[in-house]
């Protein structure tokens, strides 16, 4: 018997495992977003973009392109999770972790991560995909944007997971996800500037969480933002420390997981 | 001698109010093969899922190799294995990544992890099996799997939840001999079973559970010693039409070449012997009637 528990290895195992996961259904998996988004650059970037003409002074589709990474990140991130854990839950092999000497924090980061890899995985084929129809993009502040990027993904996952921790059906896995954060994320600046809006919607706007997220990142790879990106990193920072303490107190308390 | 596994007045009450388990208390010596037995709802999956960190107790400690599963969880868990009653893995992976990925979770890294992992399939007979989806296994190969993941890390206590339900005599022999081979090599084994068969022949000790509450906690032969009457099963040599009548032998034929005596404990079976062969009736074979501990069990649990 082995005598002592690397922690380590049991978190490398988790992740590679959830990798593994979406790796393996990749057709499912990392092929929609990259044919979706080729739809979206198609109609709203060359088709109709020309007609809209420039938005924040960029060209239509070039605003468009990290409204769109920030769409695919967020709902990757948020789906891998969410379907993943409860599936683990709905198949009863969370038993394996449960049983097992892994703690709670190794096992949330181990989904998290998952949800990580297939958010930025999502974001960069999305990107790629951009490059084709917009070849001469450049991003203004890469560390910003990549810092951007590993922290959407990381609070999407923690909301995926919490989410996930609480389904009792399959229902419950699409509902927050297709009447909650689809909405929020449409309304949240990636189409549009909300600079656009009338003084109302702007100021309705600005309560929409999605918009600091999306709009952050658009300051990383454009340079522009409707919102205060210090405040917007400061929301993001308290967000993922918030729901890490409830995903936590969650697992520690056996909350949908043991009875 | 230590105790592989020391349950003290736990209790589980779950939400609704319905309490599982009333305070039982019992311990299981380092190396015992030992039988948890009980009726459908007596509290014994609630018993292993506590000790497994599937179920939040409500109250009582539960010690294993004398640490505390409360302070101490993951050095308690290091040394326990549990094949549950109900699948449990991941039916889209194949058959090597899931024993693999269930020793990661222990801390196993994969170098260190293969060739143990080779040789518990191989002894399952799972090896060929190793790189096909678990989905596409037989209900026995989905068996198999369970335990060796419970096994992949060596645990020094395995708690096993009716494994071999569901699976056909062939398969539940060789699962017999396999855990009575662990057994020997020093690992405690806890079994909970509705073939009472299967106790009987594995186990040295047996705690029987009901309602909640531990009626019996013994040596299985001082259980079976305590049973008053025991079953024989005689085949005869030329065929009955009916059971003989002999005075303090109640006889059944069972069907016209096999005759069922009830013989009590202060009885002797050379004078049931005498009785038949003064009533020409000669015996070709005699054997123990299997269900002794079912006997028991049913008179245990309607008290």
């Amino acid at each position: 018997m082995k005598k002592n528990f690397s922690v380590s290895t049991a978190l490398w195992t988790l992740t590679i495992k959830e990798i593994r996961r979406f790796l393996r259904i990749w057709i499912q998996t990392l092929v929609p977003p990259a044919v979706t988004m080729s739809l979206y650059f198609v109609i709203f970037g060359s088709l109709i973009g020309p007609r809209i003409g420039s938005m924040d002074g960029f060209d239509y589709i070039q605003f468009m392109i990290p409204g769109l990474i920030m769409l695919s990140v967020i709902t990757n991130s948020y789906n891998n999770v969410v379907s993943s854990f409860y599936s683990v839950k709905f198949q009863k092999s969370i038993e394996e972790l449960l049983i097992s000497p892994m703690p709670n924090w190794v096992i949330l980061l181990g989904f998290v991560l998952g949800g990580v890899s297939r958010g930025i995985l999502i974001g960069c084929i999305v990107f790629c995909v951009s490059l084709i129809f917009y070849p001469d993009f450049t991003v203004a502040n890469p560390p910003l944007t990549i810092l951007v990027l590993v922290l959407t993904a990381v609070l999407f996952s923690l909301m995926g997971f919490i989410n996930a921790v609480f389904a009792d059906s399959f229902d419950d896995i699409s509902i927050i996800p297709t009447f909650i954060l689809t909405p929020l994320i449409y309304l949240g600046g990636v189409f549009y500037s909300i600079n656009i809006l009338p003084d109302m919607w702007r100021n309705i706007s600005m309560a929409n969480p999605m918009l600091y997220v999306v709009n952050t990142f658009r300051a990383g790879m454009l340079g522009v933002s409707d919102v205060s990106i210090y405040f917007a990193l400061g929301m993001i920072f308290s967000f993922i420390g918030i729901l890490t303490g409830s995903c936590l107190y969650l697992l520690n308390k056996g909350t949908g997981i043991r009875q | 001698m230590a105790f592989a596994l020391e349950i003290t007045d736990l209790k589980k009450t779950y939400p609704g109010g319905v309490e599982a388990l009333k305070g039982i208390s019992f311990a299981v010596n380092e190396g015992d093969f030992y039988a948890l037995l009980g009726p459908n709802g007596a509290g014994k999956s609630s018993t292993i899922g506590i000790i497994g960190s599937l179920v939040t107790k409500s109250s009582g400690k539960v010690k294993i190799f004398d640490i505390d599963t409360d302070g101490n969880n993951e050095q308690a868990k290091m040394m326990l294995g549990v094949v549950s009653q109900e699948i449990n893995f991941s039916q889209f992976e194949k058959v090597i990544d899931i024993v693999v990925t269930q020793a990661g979770f222990y801390g196993i890294s994969k170098s260190e992890a293969l060739p143990r992992v080779e040789s518990i399939l191989k002894r399952l007979g799972l090896w060929d099996k190793k790189d096909v989806q678990a989905r596409t296994l037989s209900g026995g190969y989905k068996r198999r799997l369970m335990i060796a993941k419970a096994l992949v890390h060596e645990p020094k206590l395995l708690i096993l939840d009716e494994p071999t339900a569901g699976v056909d005599i062939e398969l539940r022999r060789e699962m017999w001999t396999f855990l009575k081979e662990i057994n020997e090599n020093g690992t405690t084994i806890i079994l909970t079973t509705h073939y009472l068969e299967e106790a009987e022949q594995l186990c040295r000790n047996i705690g029987i559970i009901d309602g909640g509450k531990i009626v019996t906690n013994t040596g299985m032969k001082d259980l079976l010693g305590s049973l008053n009457v025991q079953g024989f099963v005689f085949d005869l040599d030329s065929p009955l039409s009916e059971a003989p009548e002999i005075e303090g032998f109640p006889l059944k034929l069972e069907d016209p070449l096999t005759l069922v005596a009830a013989v009590n404990k202060d009885r002797s079976i050379n004078a049931l012997f005498e009785k038949l062969s003064e009533k020409g009736i000669k015996v070709k074979s005699m054997r123990n009637e299997a269900n002794r501990l079912e006997e028991l069990f049913i008179e245990m649990v309607k008290k």
